[in-house]
């Protein structure tokens, strides 16, 4: 029925069945008529919102807009690196990652881009999930079907991941491809494993704001409403919030000749304040994990670093700097999700109301 | 979501399939549903009849486990549709009154979908969807988007989506809303046939009442979240009239005043009036009679003995549509002279 890539499908049946053993067996039991060989509704409903998301103009559009960026981010970051090699001046240990952040000024890097762009994706998938099957009086007749009522939004929001995942790692990995032609520069396993992990970080980004969209879609009737609302949230974080927080960073900044703990309590608030935002997260995660070279993400004094060795850190390290910060972005989509949910769920189903 | 296993009561013949006592749903202080009782037979045709607003399909989603009662008791096949809504909606087919398919995939592709959701096998699923899809008729837009169908073909579409996955129960909320009258009349054709030939219970919506009185066996009134009766149409209006009143209207020429007196005059007669010219011609009178009991062959008789000419004698009896008016306006007592002959 629908034509999604085989790879999807297989991908889903196979989770299917490593999850079947423990998905509500007394749903199937109870029921007693479901045939060998039909999936679960959850991925039923994931296969068609995958297919749906697949032919839409939308996802289409998208995908230019983020392919173009991420060539344009390629060349960028290529000839910055060509430069830099000549010169000397570049580090070239961890060349392959900066492939990811290095930029040569004209265009945004890699990350920076996924930082951006991303969130515009999420909320592209999700700001009509629930209200354009209201409005299109869809959603009473599918709920009137054997499914639970959190299963569709279950399903709603894991076919949208599947799709982002697909296609963050389909960027990641033609940007890994590209560099190793264009710089012929092979990265270590820890470089490929850094670059999985950023990809991953980035689902979770963009998993966010697909979550906040659909929030808001359950929330507001009409499609434009939350489409609205959903871009106006990602232009304050990813613009707005920073001047804001600089702006209170300059009208708060105690004198400099203060003593150190109230420069730092001050440089404390600051970053808390900043890290309320879910792009400042991501940027400080992507940022510990594509540069080794990353030692903390806090104010660090002269002291702290007397005696330390400035090299980059090892993996596991790199984790456990940015560790609160990837709990936080989880916390922030599970606090979506569960709005969503407790909304969802408390909602009555009418037709087209 | 913990599930009780209490396995569905036994679909024996004599024990309803749906089953509301004292059911009450409340909006934030106004009651859509109030203490509603009711239970439906199985392979009944159960018409469910009231304005807009009258609580049909709160009731209805109730029934689904879509909406919560605020209190009350429902049953569907033996079960409760709060606690175990995935066995109720497995049984019951809902149309809901405002169909909405997906418009960008092909008929058979939505039905399809539905049936996945029903855990149908792919090939019974096909098969099904082109049976039912030649059922309803639509079998030459198969595969045709279903945002080029015409509203009679999205609400065949949805007889077609209840049906795909075999209920026992269907319920269809105002299903014929929207379409021309030919357009309903296939439509009623459809439901009644599918009741009878394969004991399916129907339950349907709709504030038409001569489409429900085509084909409904028994009949719900149902005015601002109250029944206010129950029963086959005959019943309902046995049930509604409260005092029984027969109107005889007759055309007389050849009139005199004598008459009119030993008319008036005849036991029984409540009210006595009288208009000149009547489509019989010149001279001719037309007599309205309303009795407290059927009178039109003694006031005939009286008519004829008196030597007058009589062209013709009607007894009017208190329609369903008065008494369903005078519920739907909330008004007073109904006009006998409007009533159906």
């Amino acid at each position: 029925m629908i034509e999604t890539p085989a790879n999807p499908n297989d991908f889903a049946r196979r989770l299917l069945r490593r999850l079947k053993g423990r998905r509500r067996p007394e749903a199937e039991d109870g029921l007693g008529i479901s045939e060998p060989g039909t999936i679960s509704p959850f991925w039923v409903i994931v296969q068609k919102e995958f297919g749906d998301h697949m032919r839409s103009w939308r996802f289409g559009i998208l995908i230019g807009i983020i392919a173009l960026a991420c060539i344009g981010s390629i060349y960028a970051a290529v000839t910055a690196l060509k430069d830099g090699v000549k010169t000397q001046d570049t580090d070239t240990s961890f060349l392959f990652l900066q492939m990811f952040t290095a930029s040569d000024g004209t265009l945004p890097a890699f990350s920076t881009f996924v930082s951006f762009l991303g969130p515009l994706m999420g909320i592209a998938l999700g700001f009509d999930a629930i209200n354009s099957e209201r409005g299109k009086g869809t959603l009473s007749r599918l709920l009137s079907q054997p499914i639970y009522r959190d299963d569709f939004i279950r399903a709603k929001f894991t076919a949208s991941l599947l799709l982002i995942a697909v296609v963050l790692f389909a960027l990641g990995l033609l940007v890994m491809g590209l560099g190793l032609f264009t710089i012929g520069y092979p990265p270590t396993p820890e470089e490929v494993l850094r670059v999985v992990l950023f990809l991953l970080v980035g689902v979770i980004y963009v998993g966010f704001w697909l979550n906040l969209s659909m929030l808001l879609s359950i929330r507001f009737r009409q499609a434009a409403t939350s489409a609205l609302s959903g871009i106006a949230l990602w232009i304050f974080f990813s613009v707005f919030y920073g001047m804001i927080a600089s702006m209170i960073d300059k009208a708060t900044m105690p004198p400099e000749t203060s003593a150190l703990d109230i420069l730092l309590r001050h440089a404390d608030r600051m970053l808390l304040l900043n890290r309320l935002s879910p792009a400042y997260l991501f940027s400080e995660t992507t940022g510990t994990l594509l540069t080794p070279g990353i030692r903390s993400l806090g104010p660090l004094t002269t002291e702290q670093v007397v005696g330390a060795i400035a090299s980059p850190l090892p993996l596991g390290q790199s984790l456990l700097l940015c560790w609160p910060q990837l709990v936080g972005l989880l916390a922030a989509t599970m606090i979506c999700f569960g709005l969503s949910y407790a909304l969802f769920m408390r909602q009555e189903v009418r037709s087209r109301s | 979501m913990a599930m009780p296993q209490s396995q569905p009561a036994l679909p024996d013949e004599t024990s309803p399939v749906i089953e509301l006592s004292r059911l009450t749903k409340r909006y934030d202080g106004q009651t859509a549903v109030s203490g509603l009782n009711l239970s439906i037979a199985k392979g009944e045709i159960f018409g469910l009849l009231g304005p807009n607003g009258a609580g049909k399909t709160t009731t209805i989603l109730m029934m689904l486990g879509l909406t919560e009662p605020t209190s009350g008791r429902v049953r569907v096949c033996g079960l409760d549709p709060t606690r175990q809504p995935l066995q109720v909606k497995r049984r019951v087919g809902y149309m809901p009154d405002d169909i909405g398919f997906y418009e960008d995939r092909t008929a058979l592709d939505n039905l399809l979908f539905t049936a996945r959701l029903n855990r149908i096998a792919p090939a019974a699923a096909r098969a099904q969807a082109a049976e039912l899809l030649e059922r309803v008729g639509l079998s030459d837009a198969l595969s045709k988007k279903v945002g080029a169908f015409s509203r009679g073909m999205r609400q065949r579409l949805g007889i077609a989506d209840v049906l795909i996955k075999r209920p026992e129960i269907i319920i269809l909320d105002e299903p014929t809303l929207g379409i021309d009258p030919e357009g309903v009349r296939d439509l009623l054709r459809l439901i009644q046939d599918l009741s009878r030939k394969e004991g399916l219970t129907v339950l349907l919506s709709s504030h038409h009442l001569h489409q429900v009185q085509q084909i409904c066996d028994r009949v719900g009134l149902f005015v601002r979240g109250e029944l206010i009766a129950s029963g086959d149409v005959a019943s309902l209006a046995l049930q509604l009239d409260d005092d029984r009143a027969v109107t005889v209207e007759l055309e007389v020429s050849g009139w005199n005043a004598a008459l009119g007196e030993q008319l008036a005059a005849l036991e029984g007669v409540l009210v006595y009036s009288s208009t000149m010219g009547t489509s019989a011609g010149d001279g001719a009178i037309r007599v309205t009679l309303r009795c407290d009991r059927d009178l039109t062959t003694t006031a005939a008789r009286t008519v004829i003995e008196s030597g007058a000419n009589l062209h013709a004698v009607q007894r009017k009896q208190y329609g369903l549509d008065d008494i369903y008016h005078r519920y739907f306006e909330g008004g007073g007592p109904v006009d006998r002279n409007a009533g159906k002959s």
